[in-house]
């Protein structure tokens, strides 16, 4: 028999029909659904006068226009309360359990898919956005639609896909002090660009990888978008299992014990070949920050600005050739499907306890879930970022994307645990760097962009 | 859908690379504006001035190029977010065909969703084609999907199915649901094997 990757098992478990020439209609075993994109496909139905097929394979959260200002029930304009009103009776409708503002299950769609045991290891999950390849992170195959696309999968509970090739990162050594995961993912973007993943499904494998939790490893899968990839995956483990068991919609009982027996199965055989292999060493690494317009533009924190990009560092107001660390910043964004997880929360709280954010900065703490939100104040992580003069906000993507209204202001700079710095993303003429949460606080509390290394604790 | 089969219009050269399509159409626009208006909001941040003018040195805003059906695009075009509101900005604008030497993976499937043929070759070829489109006696193209051909002599490879898709303007989610019975043998094997799933 031959040796097979775990995207291959996975994807051959889920073809209804061979449609040709690498074509294949694959069944869709979860579906999340968002207000922004997901009402747009329920009215593109209605408008078809069809029905969804398997109301019962999808679940809804409200999380791209809600606002995130303390308190905040609704959206920040009449048009989004108008658009989460659709969406919440359209899915009530249809019958799609959707976990609404206030409540227990409400969160960036790829925060609160895995919290919720939604995500689970050899699924196929997609949803109308482009950062579903997060919940690669469980060994899910999992991957962002456009309106179409979404609208096929509520009428027919399918998709046509054309099978990518298959790409194996590995992240061997040991990270060294105040090295992330968003390091990682961030270190193999700058070394083979934001177009290096494109037509290929990409497992990370390696020591690194295998010693991230499962908040880490969403934070890997996450930025696969930014690789070029639509798919990243890692392969389940215990930690999996020990992270699953027992959530809301994971399997319970007898149906966990074979469930797990299935998974089990899963991972990449021995001698399994992919298309192409890449290597990080990640003993070598710095604390990563981007400098530019593109996930690509990153270097560690003690290295100095290229040149080869003028038009980025225009737009970045930047000089070529000068250190990265010790240039004034504006604004904090701890938040999004990329770092918002609880541990996130703790690594940024443990730079800021007992400190204070430098006076010229406005920064921002959006957890990425009600419960995450919950959780962390329990732990009293709110009152160390209030104390710090820290805004401390509701659940939702808030100014990753800005699409509630929340924006960075035009010129000002922005470092964020985000994952898109491109022009424009977080506002207009607005500047973004990312980088992780610990580096995010560390930024706030020193006013500018600084190595995280410096800080003592 | 709108049938695909030969265009013959004017080529505008816009090699920008790693164009992301938070830039093609930014998000607000993605929130209420109807989907046959977005095309006067496409490229808005290159397109138009801060204070709202057009900016003249935007290619398409270039008289020459005003009515421009076919864009050659550097690589990487359309990286980014999952929003087909990208592809119906572009559509818009009267753009009916992209040549770049790669896509974003998203954006690339969503533009066969709407009638819109992006043609994948390499960066020389693409640099070449674009030459060819901005020198001053610069013809119209002619693209032909039937014979993958961009002025008879450039030839071009598409997946099967998408070329099909196009050529006849099939309609995606009419021809799976004619697979029916299939999808319902598929979930009455699986519930079988991975009980866990169905809830």
């Amino acid at each position: 028999m031959t040796a097979k990757t775990m995207f291959d098992k996975i994807w051959d478990q889920h073809v209804v029909e061979d449609l040709g020439d690498g074509v294949q209609l694959l069944h869709v075993d979860r579906h999340l659904m968002h207000e922004l994109s997901g009402h747009r496909g329920q009215l593109e139905l209605n408008k078809r006068g069809i029905g969804m097929r398997n109301p019962e394979l999808t679940i809804g959260s409200m999380d791209h226009v809600v606002s995130t200002a303390p308190g905040a029930k609704g959206g920040n304009a009449p048009w989004a309360d108008n658009m989460i009103e659709i969406f919440r009776s359209e899915s009530r409708q249809a019958g799609v359990k959707v976990y609404d503002i206030g409540q227990d299950g409400q969160g960036i769609v790829h925060v609160v898919g895995p919290e919720l045991g939604f995500t689970l290891p050899g699924v196929t999950l997609l949803c109308g956005d482009s950062h579903t390849c997060t919940h690669g992170a469980l060994g899910a195959l999992a991957w962002g639609i456009g309106t179409s696309e979404l609208t096929h999968v509520l009428a027919t509970q399918t998709i046509v896909q054309q099978r990518p090739k298959t790409m194996r990162a590995r992240f061997e050594g040991k990270p060294g002090r105040a090295i992330t995961a968003k390091d990682m993912i961030l270190a193999l973007i700058g070394k083979i660009g934001t177009a290096g993943g494109v037509g290929y499904a990409v497992e990370y494998a390696g020591e690194a990888i295998r010693g991230l939790e499962m908040e880490g490893r969403l934070t890997v899968c996450n930025l696969s978008i930014e690789l070029g990839a639509k798919v990243g995956m890692i392969a389940p483990d215990q930690k999996t299992y020990d992270y699953l068991k027992g959530r809301r919609h994971a399997p319970s009982g007898a149906l966990w014990t074979q469930a797990v027996e299935h998974w089990k199965t899963l991972p990449s055989d021995a001698g399994a070949k992919f298309d192409i292999e890449h290597s990080i060493d990640c003993a070598m690494l710095a604390p990563q920050i981007t400098w530019g317009t593109s996930p690509e533009d990153v270097i560690g924190v003690d290295g100095t600005i290229p040149g080869d990009k003028p038009e980025a560092l225009a737009y970045m107001g930047l000089t070529s050739g000068r250190p990265i660390a010790g240039t004034k910043i504006d604004r904090v964004f701890i938040g999004s499907c990329t770092n918002s997880r609880l541990p996130d929360l703790r690594a940024a709280a443990e730079i800021v306890r007992g400190r204070k954010a430098a006076q010229h900065v406005k920064a921002w703490v959006v957890p990425g879930s009600w419960r995450i939100k919950q959780d962390a104040e329990a732990e009293g992580l709110h009152q160390v970022f209030l104390d710090a003069g820290f805004e401390w906000r509701e659940a939702g993507c808030s100014m990753c994307v800005g699409a509630n209204g929340e924006l960075v202001e035009p010129l000002a700079r922005c470092v964020s645990t985000s994952n898109r710095n491109f022009v424009g993303r977080q506002g207009p003429q607005a500047r973004t760097h990312l980088a992780s949460p610990a580096m995010a606080a560390a930024a706030a509390i020193a006013g500018e962009i600084v190595d995280v290394r410096l800080f003592s604790h | 859908m709108n049938k695909f089969t030969i265009l013959t219009a004017v080529a505008a050269p816009y090699l920008k690379k790693n164009v992301d399509t938070d830039f093609i159409i930014r998000v607000e626009r993605c929130t209420g504006t109807p989907r046959e208006q977005l095309g006067n909001y496409a490229f808005e941040m290159a397109r138009f001035l801060p204070g709202g003018a057009e900016n003249p040195e935007f290619v398409l805003n270039q008289p020459r190029y005003r009515n421009a059906k076919i864009m050659l695009c550097g690589e990487f075009f359309g990286t980014g977010s999952s929003r087909e509101m990208a592809v119906w900005a572009i559509a818009g604008m009267g753009v009916r065909c992209l040549i770049a030497p790669s896509y974003g993976q998203i954006f690339f499937s969503n533009c066969f969703q709407n009638g819109m043929l992006p043609i994948t070759l390499p960066a020389t070829t693409v640099d070449a084609l674009a030459k060819e489109a901005a020198s001053p006696d610069a013809k119209p193209f002619t693209v032909d999907l039937e014979q993958q051909t961009i002025n008879g002599t450039v030839r071009f490879e598409i997946a099967p199915r998408h070329r099909k898709m196009l050529l006849e303007g099939l309609d995606e989610i009419g021809l799976t649901l004619a697979l029916e019975p299939k999808i319902a043998a598929f979930q009455a094997a699986d519930r079988a094997r991975r009980p866990w799933i169905y809830p």
